[in-house]
This record gives C-alpha cells, sequence and structure tokens, in this order.
C-alpha cells in the first residue's frame, strides 16, 4: 500500500491460495538460487514502467546471472510472510522503515550492514536510518521514493492568480475562492482505503510533529488523546472542501479529475503525475501541506522509500550483497527515475540534471524536509494499518461527527493488536 | 454378526478401501483444516512466532471491539435473505413464465442466465460502471450525483441486486428444469376438479416440485455465506460492504496475519453454516423415514 496499485484486486485470491507456502516466488517455478552464479530477484514491481526500469538496471549488472520473478505488485506484498519462510528468492524488494523492521526482526532477512560500509557515503543520514532495524544494523538498501504533496495544474491556478498557502488559514481561504470559482477544491478518493492515510498523516505532523507521529504509530500513544481528536477535527472542518463521494472513487478518478482541471489540488504521491499525459507533465506542479501549528511548520512529509534486502535463506548471499551494491549505485537509480518521472533516487550521488521539472520540485521538497515518514501503513503494524486504520478513517469520512466514538474504537482494537 | 456372512474378504477389503480413502479424504481436507481453525481461534499468532494461547479471548474482541463483526454478520444474513426471499423466487417466476412457452422465450431465458456464466467478480466490476459515482451510466443517464457505491447506508442494497441479477438466472434454469419434469397430467387433473392457474400452482405444481425446492434453497444458503467475490470487487469489502468471508481474508491474509483473530471469524461462518447444514439434514432425514 502507500504507491499507485492499479492491479490490486484480483490476482489475490488465486495466489494466496495454490502458491502457499512458496507463493511469490512465481508459483510453480524451481525455487530459486540455483547453483553458482545466479542471484534471484523476487520482484513486486508488476506495473509496465518499474518492471522495465529493474530490468534494464539488472541488465547492467556485471556480477552473477540474476534472474527476476515478478510478481504481482499485491499479490507479492499480502504473501510475504509465507514468501520468506518458504523459499524465498536472494533478494526481494520491499519498503522501509516499520515494515521491514519487522521482518528483520523475526529474523527473515541478512544482515547487509558491511554492504552499508561500502554504500553509506552515497546516502543521508536520514536514510541510513531508515534502512536500520532496532539492533542498529541495516537490513535495506534504499532504491528509490516519492513524496508526499499537494499537487495543482499550473495553467488553472495561474488563469485565476491563486498561489499556494502557506498556513492552514490561506488554505481553507483559497478552498473557498476556488469553491466560488466553480472548482472542486482538493481532490479527495478512498475507495481502496488507504490514500486518506496520506491526509492523516499530514494533518497529524502538522499539528503534533514527527515524534508524536511515529509515536502514535507505533502504539505508544493513545488514540483518545486530545491531540489526536485535533487532527480530526481539523480534518472534518476541511472536509467540506474535500470532493464529495470520496469512498466511491479510486485515486486515478481523482488524480484524472485533477487534470481534467476539475479540481484545483490533490494531496497524494508523486506517482500521481502517472495520471497525467507525457506532454501536460510540465503543467503539474506541488507545494507541501502548508503550516498549521507554528511550532512545526512544515518540518515533516510522507517519502515512503521503496528498496532491495536479502531474504535470511538467501543461497548466494555473496551474488546477492553484490546485487545490492549495483542497485546502490547512483547510475542504477538514474536508470529507474529516468524511466518513471513518479520516482526519485535515494542515492545523494545521483545525477538530478536529467530530473524533469516535477522530480526537482520533489527533490527539493526532500531535501528541505527535516523529517521523513514513510506513510501510516509503512510506519506502522501492517495488521493495525490495514484492519483497523482503513475501516476506520472510511468511517470518519463517511460519518465525520463521530469523532468520540470512533477514537475510542480505534484505541481499545489498538490494544489488542499491540500487545 | 448375521449380515457379516453375506461380504466375502474380498467385499470387505473393497469395501475398507473404499470407505477408507473417502473417510481420510474427508478428514484431511475438511474436518483437519476446520478443527485446525477452532484451535488456531484459540490463539494469537502472526504465522510467524509460536501460536500464544488465549482462550476465548479472539472471541470477546471479535464481539466487543471488531468494529466491522457485527455489520458483516447483519450483512451476511441480509445477503441471505435477499437471495432466499427476492431474488429466487423471482427465478421461480421468470421459470413459470417461460415454461407457458411465451413468444422469444428462448430469448428471454439466454437473456436471464447470461449473468450466470459471468464471475461475480465480473458482475461486481459491471456493477461499478453502471453504479460508479464519476463515471457509472446510472448518475450519467438520470443527471444524480449519489455515490452508490460509496455511501455505506445504501451500497449494499444496490450489490445485494447485482448478486441477485445473478442469482436469478440460476435458480430460473433449475426451475425450468423441473417444472418441465412435472407431469402435465397433475395440471390437467387438478383443472378437471375445477382449481384455478393459482391454486394449481401452489396446492399442485409447487409441492411436486419439492426435491428441486430443496436443492435451490441450500444453493440460496450457500451462496449467500461464501458472497465475497462481488464486494471484494467493487470496494475489498469495506464500508457498509462487509462480510465474514472478508473479513477472514482480511484478517489471515497479509502481511503481519492476525491468524488467530482470522481463525476465529472463520468459526463462526463454520458455526451459522453448520446450522443451516444441520437443520437441512435433519428435515431431509424425517421425511425419509
Amino acid at each position: 500500500m502507500g504507491q499507485p496499485m492499479i492491479t490490486r484486486r484480483g490476482a489475490l485470491l488465486g495466489a494466496a491460495a495454490f502458491c502457499v507456502p512458496a507463493a511469490p516466488a512465481g508459483c510453480g517455478g524451481p525455487p530459486g538460487g540455483s547453483g553458482a552464479g545466479t542471484v534471484t530477484v523476487g520482484s513486486n514491481a508488476s506495473d509496465a514502467v518499474p518492471k522495465k526500469a529493474l530490468q534494464q538496471v539488472v541488465d547492467g549488472f556485471g556480477g552473477a546471472t540474476v534472474r527476476i520473478d515478478t510478481v504481482d505488485h499485491n499479490t507479492f506484498q499480502e504473501n510475504i510472510n509465507r514468501y520468506l519462510r518458504g523459499t524465498p528468492d536472494d533478494v526481494f524488494t520491499w519498503f522501509s522503515g516499520y515494515r521491514m523492521r519487522f521482518f528483520a526482526e523475526q529474523g527473515l532477512a541478512t544482515d547487509v550492514s558491511d554492504v552499508w560500509r561500502r554504500i553509506g557515503g552515497d546516502y543521508t543520514p536520514a536514510l541510513k536510518a531508515a534502512s536500520s532495524a532496532a539492533d542498529g544494523r541495516q537490513y535495506f538498501v534504499p532504491f528509490t521514493y516519492y513524496p508526499w504533496a499537494v499537487f495543482y495544474r499550473k495553467s488553472v491556478w495561474a488563469d485565476r492568480d491563486y498561489r499556494p498557502p502557506k498556513t492552514l488559514d490561506e488554505l481553507t481561504a483559497l478552498a473557498g475562492r476556488m469553491k466560488r470559482d466553480g472548482l472542486i477544491p482538493i481532490g479527495f478518493a478512498d475507495k481502496d482505503g488507504w490514500p486518506a492515510m496520506g491526509t492523516f498523516d499530514i494533518l497529524n505532523m502538522r499539528l503534533n510533529g514527527y515524534d508524536f507521529h511515529i509515536s502514535l504509530m507505533s502504539g505508544k500513544e493513545s488514540w483518545t488523546d486530545r491531540r489526536v481528536k485535533a487532527v480530526f477535527d481539523t480534518w472534518r472542518g476541511l472536509l467540506t472542501h474535500h470532493q464529495p463521494a470520496a469512498l466511491g472513487r479510486t485515486w486515478q478518478e481523482a488524480a484524472q479529475s485533477l487534470a481534467r482541471g476539475q479540481t484545483g489540488m490533490y494531496l497524494l504521491g508523486m506517482f500521481v503525475a502517472q495520471q497525467f499525459p507525457p506532454r501536460e507533465l510540465d503543467d503539474l506542479d506541488l507545494f507541501t501541506f502548508p503550516e498549521i501549528n507554528p511550532k512545526y511548520g512544515t518540518d515533516a512529509i510522507d517519502a515512503p522509500i521503496d528498496g532491495y534486502m536479502i531474504s535470511a535463506k538467501a543461497r548466494n548471499v555473496e551474488g546477492a550483497k553484490a546485487l545490492l551494491e549495483h542497485l546502490a549505485a547512483a547510475s542504477s537509480q538514474n536508470i529507474a527515475t529516468e524511466l518513471d518521472p513518479g520516482t526519485l533516487a535515494c542515492s545523494a550521488k545521483a545525477d538530478t540534471r536529467g530530473y524533469t521539472p516535477l522530480q526537482q520540485r520533489g527533490a527539493d521538497l526532500v531535501s528541505g524536509a527535516r523529517h521523513i515518514a514513510q506513510f501510516l501503513d509503512r510506519d506502522t503494524r501492517p495488521d493495525f494499518a490495514s484492519t483497523v486504520m482503513i475501516p476506520a478513517l472510511q468511517r470518519f469520512i463517511g460519518r465525520p461527527d463521530d469523532i468520540d466514538a470512533l477514537l475510542r474504537d480505534i484505541e481499545a482494537q489498538k490494544t489488542n493488536i499491540f500487545r | 454378526m448375521a449380515p457379516n456372512r453375506r461380504y466375502s474378504a474380498g467385499d470387505r477389503a473393497v469395501i475398507a478401501v473404499g470407505l477408507g480413502l473417502a473417510v481420510a479424504l474427508e478428514l484431511a481436507l475438511i474436518w483437519g483444516p476446520a478443527l485446525a481453525s477452532v484451535a488456531l481461534s484459540g490463539t494469537d499468532w502472526d504465522g510467524i512466532e509460536r501460536p500464544r494461547w488465549i482462550g476465548g479471548g479472539n472471541y470477546a474482541d471479535l464481539a466487543a471491539e471488531y468494529p466491522p463483526f457485527w455489520p458483516a454478520v447483519r450483512n451476511n444474513l441480509l445477503w441471505l435473505g435477499f437471495l432466499a426471499l427476492i431474488a429466487a423466487p423471482f427465478g421461480l417466476l421468470c421459470a413459470v413464465l417461460l415454461d407457458r412457452r411465451l413468444r422469444l422465450s428462448r430469448v428471454y431465458q439466454n437473456a436471464l442466465y447470461l449473468p450466470v456464466v459471468l464471475s461475480l467478480a465480473v458482475v461486481g466490476f459491471i456493477a461499478q460502471l453502471v453504479f460508479s459515482a464519476d463515471y457509472g451510466v446510472l448518475n450519467a443517464v438520470t443527471g444524480l450525483t449519489t455515490d452508490w457505491l460509496g455511501d455505506s447506508s445504501i451500497n449494499l442494497w444496490v450489490v445485494m441486486p447485482a448478486a441477485g441479477w445473478r442469482h436469478t438466472g440460476y435458480v430460473m434454469i433449475i426451475y425450468l428444469a423441473g417444472l418441465k419434469s412435472v407431469d402435465p397430467a397433475l395440471k390437467e387433473a387438478a383443472a378437471i376438479d375445477g382449481a384455478g392457474e393459482g391454486q394449481t400452482f401452489f396446492k399442485v405444481v409447487f409441492p411436486a416440485l419439492r426435491p428441486v425446492n430443496v436443492i435451490v434453497l441450500v444453493i440460496t444458503v450457500i451462496e449467500a455465506l461464501r458472497a465475497f467475490d462481488i464486494v471484494y470487487a467493487i470496494n475489498k469489502g469495506r464500508n457498509g460492504l462487509e462480510l465474514l468471508s472478508v473479513l477472514v481474508t482480511e484478517n489471515i491474509v497479509g502481511e503481519a496475519a492476525r491468524i488467530g483473530f482470522g481463525s476465529a471469524i472463520a468459526v463462526i461462518l463454520l458455526v451459522i453454516s453448520t446450522g443451516f447444514i444441520v437443520v437441512y439434514l435433519s428435515q431431509i432425514f424425517r421425511e425419509d423415514r
């Protein structure tokens, strides 16, 4: 979750039922890592562009022969448990943060601290922290990431002389103007359940700061806290400016209404660019969600990182580590960012001259942020995110006046899950 | 030991193998997993570490603190009610009408049966084309702005007819076959005795269809309890479209599976299905005696 999931539905069930227990390693194929000189990669890059990017990057690898097993994005995630305990590939695509730590702590990932000693200079300390588990070792190599921001069409804004808001009041005022001008002020869609998490994250970080957000995500704070209530109260105030009927709409549809100029702005990940025709991409711009609490300003954003890990059962560990080093190279990541304008390279040495203007703006946004969160479903337990937060946020969107009862329900379920 | 004498050693071996295989398969594939689910439902297990026994804790959490649970139970029962009281009788009505050899009855028959060949996931997809708030046909034609699939107070009432659309055709074809096998002499006899059209149907034909009725009842219950794909295709069974089958999947399948918790929901589903099976079987045995 937390990234474009066009192929989310469907395949899931089939794979879940028939590929157990060795699931995503390519149902029916021989178990990975046959013999010396071969590294297998379990990839969730099932969409055409990321798939092509990975293939091109791997083609440039001079070491072992690499075999990529691509599995539908969602199926891969749903089956990760069984996959890692069964016969996983040597290297697999995964996410940083809590979701990485969770598997590292279960002993399902190989420590890659020695790789980090060689590649460490290419990454900022924040990225290293996002790749480290509680034991201080690294288990993950960041590849690309994408920031969450408010997106808009420059031409639509220029026509009506709108300016990016700096504060919540300015945002509300701008939304009011847009409504009078016949626009839907803020695009919104939450049929798939996860996009609204982005709104929750940014409101919580703007109101209560990054530290409280992360502490809340790790189950250490109470959801009935007045600070959490303030988030939902603020959100309820903004909801009148959001696109109505959000629970029946996918993010792709909301992005298209932004592209058609019906919506004024849209808070989403940079992958929103996928819904724009290439020649209109230059018209897409972004700004960071405005300040609410002056104490925190706009110092934090969501910018989920995608990367690679080595499974604990890897057969060709040396080959896998060499491949991880290759993936960490700036030149490898530039191949991906060039093919997919919705992503940015993680390596600090990556060449940003080839970036589109939008990528450039995204990179500036990230370098200006003091704290980078990974998105709700990557910063907390996956079971809490999917079985509690998705229904809870949808309930809030459907019935925004029922905040107290909602928060009590979340807290009760949180207590059961984080025991 | 009198009856035993009738069987030779060979017969007994065949019976032992035949029965034994069936029993072994039944145990391994049906009762094994079912009992394993019951056992797992008493644990807290993420699928990786050792399961931790927590007794009835999952059930207590389910009933008291898991908001989608009661809506799912309610939706499953509504689903059953809709299929049994509206979709199935409508299928019967269609069958009766078609059985009277109307003009173009072949065309109607095919039109009504067509959805049955579609999987419910496809029906869910079609429902989205029709009912989507932004690009759906219904809103486009009527000019309404109703969020048919996103509004949790109405989406179930949109999805059930979509599921019923398929169920009606299924039931219709079964009744149509049943009606063809009803002896026309029965109807003639009723007519000679002065029974009207309605009386003939309800007092003579319908009772004669009893074996068909049982089959229809059983498939209706099965369809209602296993409903999954249509809501999953529409919004993954959330926000008004919760069903027990979805909650089981939602909790068990996934990155950090709550296998114990999901198993508890599965056990509830098992208990509900077992309830229907017991009622059904006891009826059958009583009639046969």
